[in-house]
């Protein structure tokens, strides 16, 4: 008798488990269908890092090419290339000791630096390694003038890893030229 | 003129019209099927299915045929020859003629056949070997225990669809599909065999998932454990021929589901093919409904299910069905 | 009778035994499970030495994904190597954070705000619930139902969009910092939170219809790997696993860290130790972390989220430390050496699925291959975090 009682229960379960598909079948998909449609929620996200530029120069990274972001990296992926204005572009001297610092996020006690009167070293090249990045958010953390800041950048593709070498003093440049041209139309 | 038509009504011709437009109706449902059970899938886990390939993804099942027959058909090296290729074609061979005996409406026969339900049975026994030899024959060890499993699966459930049958055979008094479609005409709706004889219809229902390797009694093609099961070795068009074998299959267990107890080609306003096709597909759909709702069954509780459950089930159905008749009369 | 299984370092049993096996030893069949799976383990593999259907003797092949964290622990240094956490177990990823950092403060002796406390604590429950409910969708579909991944993906979607809001990632956090977490709550992060729990107390009970009181299902997990409680303290299991056999031992509890002593919450335990009670104690825990969530929202202090006298470098003192948090599989345990260097000296992950793993070699002797498969599941285990 108790077998039964058991297998009736069993069975009843079985039509239970089928109720639930079958009123999931009637509902409305909750994927997003891209291309159609995209997610809404980028805001947020941590892609890439790009240069932000000094406020009155949009032509200018706020970069002082200090190479902390340089040598904080996990993975090195950060080539930064800079030199003293009136000397020929200088091989980075590595401070070793500035490796195991950690500097705290922006918004805490930490004055922002301004950078243009300070700024004596010249930014010539950024490129950004973004095969090996792991998205730790170190190296935007630990910039002392807060000029790397995450991009929205997922809708990425490329066809080798050439692609997704990126030059960031480049990209501030385009962001720049295209934001003149919006601003002249 | 006379002889040409007369030749034309020779029930050869008939048969081979038959046939053909059988086997079309087997490839179209193929396609059909497919892209059905996608859909059904993908409306379960709340998203779209098939979408790209035509508008909604109607042209999907055509792109995946092209691509299964333009593959190239690779054998393993020590497989046996013979049986490796053979297995595919004798899965798939014997659907057209079960559903010869199978009446689609009431003028749509592809031949009357008193033993019927007998033929159908036989040549749908023909699968077991045909999974036998894919595993034997496969060389793999996967396809091995795959195909023990399927082969003792489909024994082991032919016993209790055969008693279910027998049980609409008994109230009918016949084994010929045309006198069981028939006989449950007379009063309507009320006079299907279901309502007569519902614990058959269920012991039919599970013991066709269980022949047709359907979940939740998929063990023989149990991905998570065997890779593929006995279809292991196969690809390009021999997969192609198993898994147009097994939609086949379940269109041939709804049909045969249909006219044993749900009263075939006949319908309340208007009688005809399309009631026929109506209750397949809404019976197919039902087994794909349960395809995505459980999980598997153990072989050993598969099976146990089979002796402990069905099989006296249906005997006592039998002599109970038996004794009634017996009283009646 | 079988035999024990025992491992030796010369390579699994099978290849050292290559020369003799074979030669009437009776029919059995050697074969891989693995390591590439259909179903969501990760890359284990497991020789399988089957008589039939029967299991005479399963060996975990181990190696297919080790990383080398430990080393990387060796040659980075303490910053450096946080986001190597996020990647270890990648499922629970905030607790790993949470064992390195804890390790990290406790040799330093620093101190973490209060309400970067309560944060962590958010952030690390509702990570637990996300890793639960992918190995529920993953759990069932190894078992053949295709449908309940997917439902449980759809929470984790959900889950995964709050966690993006302080931690800017999806699967992969490197959210924590010595002394704090990296980014403060956001009103957004709350209102959602608060939402999801609402969402997710209506989703538990369609989750118990559909698949744990489904026969089938029952018929899977139900007398299938009972673990005695001496067998699981002898490999040093932990987590549901153990939980499941009747020992109510959770680090939460027993070696309280950070503020989990000022929460109410339970520790379920199941009875038997087989893989229905492992299942019975993942989905209690679920309703717990929901427990813990809404204790820690309604009780979040302000303050700073992160210590705001950190030094300037990250130099431990000599010494050495262990600290263990508990994991959504168990106790996840980082052991550090410190030579007071900028890069540690040795760096031990303990990792709760190497201990958890080798139950199963002993367990699924003697039962059928889809009873081994059943039982592999219901371990939870999770290949990159037992390889590292």
């Amino acid at each position: 008798m108790a077998t039964i009682q058991k297998t009736l229960k069993g069975l009843w379960s079985l039509i239970v488990g089928l109720k639930v598909t079958g009123k999931e079948f009637c509902r409305p998909w909750i994927t997003v269908h891209y291309p159609r449609q995209e997610v809404t929620n980028l805001d947020s996200y941590r892609g890439h890092i790009d240069l932000v530029p000094v406020s009155a120069n949009p032509l200018k990274p706020l970069c002082i090419v200090c190479r902390r972001c340089e040598e904080i990296c996990p993975s090195g992926c950060i080539h930064i290339e800079g030199h003293m204005p009136g000397e020929e572009k200088e091989a980075p001297v590595r401070q070793l000791l500035l490796i195991s610092n950690v500097l705290l996020p922006h918004s805490a006690a930490r004055e922002p630096v301004c950078a243009t009167d300070k700024t004596l070293r010249v930014l010539d090249g950024f490129t950004l390694n973004y095969n090996l990045c792991s998205l730790c958010g170190l190296c935007v953390q630990n910039c002392p003038v807060s000029s790397l800041t995450f991009s929205q950048d997922v809708y990425l593709a490329g066809a080798s890893r050439k692609d997704f070498e990126l030059d960031l003093l480049q990209r501030l440049k385009g962001r720049a030229g295209s934001a003149k041209l919006k601003h002249a139309a | 003129m006379t002889q040409i038509l007369q030749l034309l009504m020779h029930p050869l011709v008939h048969l081979l019209v038959a046939l053909i437009a059988l086997l079309t109706f087997i490839a179209l449902n193929g396609l059909i099927l497919v892209y059905v059970e996608r859909k059904v899938a993908g409306f379960i886990q709340r998203r779209p299915g098939p979408f790209e390939v035509g508008p909604h993804g109607l042209l999907q099942p055509l792109a995946d045929a092209l691509k299964l027959v333009g593959k190239q058909l690779v054998m393993p090296r020590e497989a046996d020859r013979i049986l490796f290729w053979a297995a595919p074609l004798l899965s798939f061979t014997p659907v057209a003629i079960c559903l010869l005996p199978i009446p689609f409406g009431p003028h749509l026969l592809g031949l009357n056949v008193n033993l019927g339900v007998l033929l159908v049975l036989a040549f749908s026994g023909l699968n077991v070997l045909a999974l036998c030899l894919a595993g034997w024959g496969s060389n793999n060890k996967y396809a091995l225990l795959g195909a023990a499993r399927a082969v003792a699966q489909s024994v082991a459930y032919e016993i209790p669809l055969l008693l279910s049958v027998l049980c609409v055979a008994f109230t009918c008094g016949s084994l010929n599909f045309v006198d069981i479609t028939a006989s449950q005409t007379t009063h309507g709706l009320l006079s299907w065999n279901v309502f007569s004889q519902p614990l058959a219809f269920l012991i039919f229902f599970v013991s066709a998932l269980a022949e047709t390797n359907r979940a939740p009694f998929d063990l023989p093609e149990a991905e998570s454990e065997l890779t593929a099961g006995f279809h292991t070795e196969y690809s390009g068009m021999g997969f192609g021929l198993f898994f147009l074998a097994e939609y086949s299959y379940m269109i041939v267990v709804c049909a045969v589901a249909s006219v044993l107890f749900l009263g075939g080609w006949s319908g309340p306003f208007f009688s005809g093919h399309w009631w026929m096709l109506g209750k397949i597909y809404a019976l197919i759909l039902i087994m794909m409904w349960f395809r995505w709702t459980y999980p598997r069954v153990r072989f050993d509780q598969l099976l146990n299910i089979c002796w402990k459950w069905l099989i006296p089930l249906s005997l006592i159905n039998l002599l109970g069905t038996a004794l009634i008749i017996n009283l009646v009369r | 009778m079988l035999d024990k299984p025992s491992f030796s370092l010369n390579g699994d049993y099978y290849s050292s035994r290559f020369s003799e096996l074979g030669k009437g030893e009776g029919d059995t069949l050697i074969l891989n499970l693995g390591p590439q799976h259909p179903s969501t383990h990760g890359v284990l593999r497991v020789i399988v030495e089957l008589d039939g259907e029967y299991v005479r003797r399963a060996e975990p092949v181990l190696g297919y994904i080790h990383r080398m964290h430990e080393k990387m622990g060796e040659v980075k240094t303490y910053v450096q190597y946080l986001p190597n956490m996020g990647r270890v177990d990648y499922l629970h990823a905030l607790a790993w954070n949470w064992a390195y950092v804890g390790a990290v403060e406790k040799l330093m002796g620093l101190e973490v705000p209060s309400r970067a406390e309560y944060i962590r604590v958010i952030t690390c429950e509702l990570n637990r619930i996300s890793s639960h409910l992918l190995w529920w969708g993953a759990y069932v579909l190894d078992l053949g139902g295709f449908t309940p991944i997917l439902y449980a993906f759809d929470d984790r979607e959900m889950l995964m969009d709050i966690l993006q809001i302080p931690t800017g990632s999806r699967l992969t956090y490197c959210y924590y910092r010595f002394g704090g977490v990296s980014a403060d709550l956001s009103e957004t992060f709350l209102t959602q939170t608060r939402s999801f729990i609402e969402r997710f107390k209506t989703r538990i009970p369609m989750y118990h219809d559909l698949v744990t009181e489904n026969m089938i299902l029952r018929g899977r997990c139900e007398d299938i790997g009972a673990l005695p409680v001496e067998m699981a303290r002898r490999y040093g299991a932990t987590g549901p696993v153990l939980r499941g056999s009747g020992v109510a031992y959770d680090v939460r509890r027993m070696e309280p860290y950070s503020v989990y002593d000022q929460f109410e919450f339970d520790i379920p335990v199941g009875k038997n130790g087989d893989a229905m009670d492992r299942y019975d104690v993942r989905m209690a825990e679920l309703k717990q972390s929901i427990r813990i969530i809404e204790q820690a929202l309604n009780r979040i202090p302000d303050g700073p989220f992160i210590n705001p006298d950190l030094p300037d470098r990250i130099l431990p003192p000599k010494g050495e430390v262990y600290f263990a948090v508990e994991g959504a599989r168990g106790k996840i345990g980082v052991y550090l050496l410190s030579d007071g260097s900028a890069r540690p000296y040795r760096l031990k992950l303990r990792a709760p699925g190497f201990s958890n793993l080798h139950v199963f070699a002993e367990l699924a002797q003697g039962t059928i291959l889809a009873d081994a498969v059943s039982i592999l599941g219901s371990l939870d285990l999770v290949i990159p975090e037992i390889d590292r």
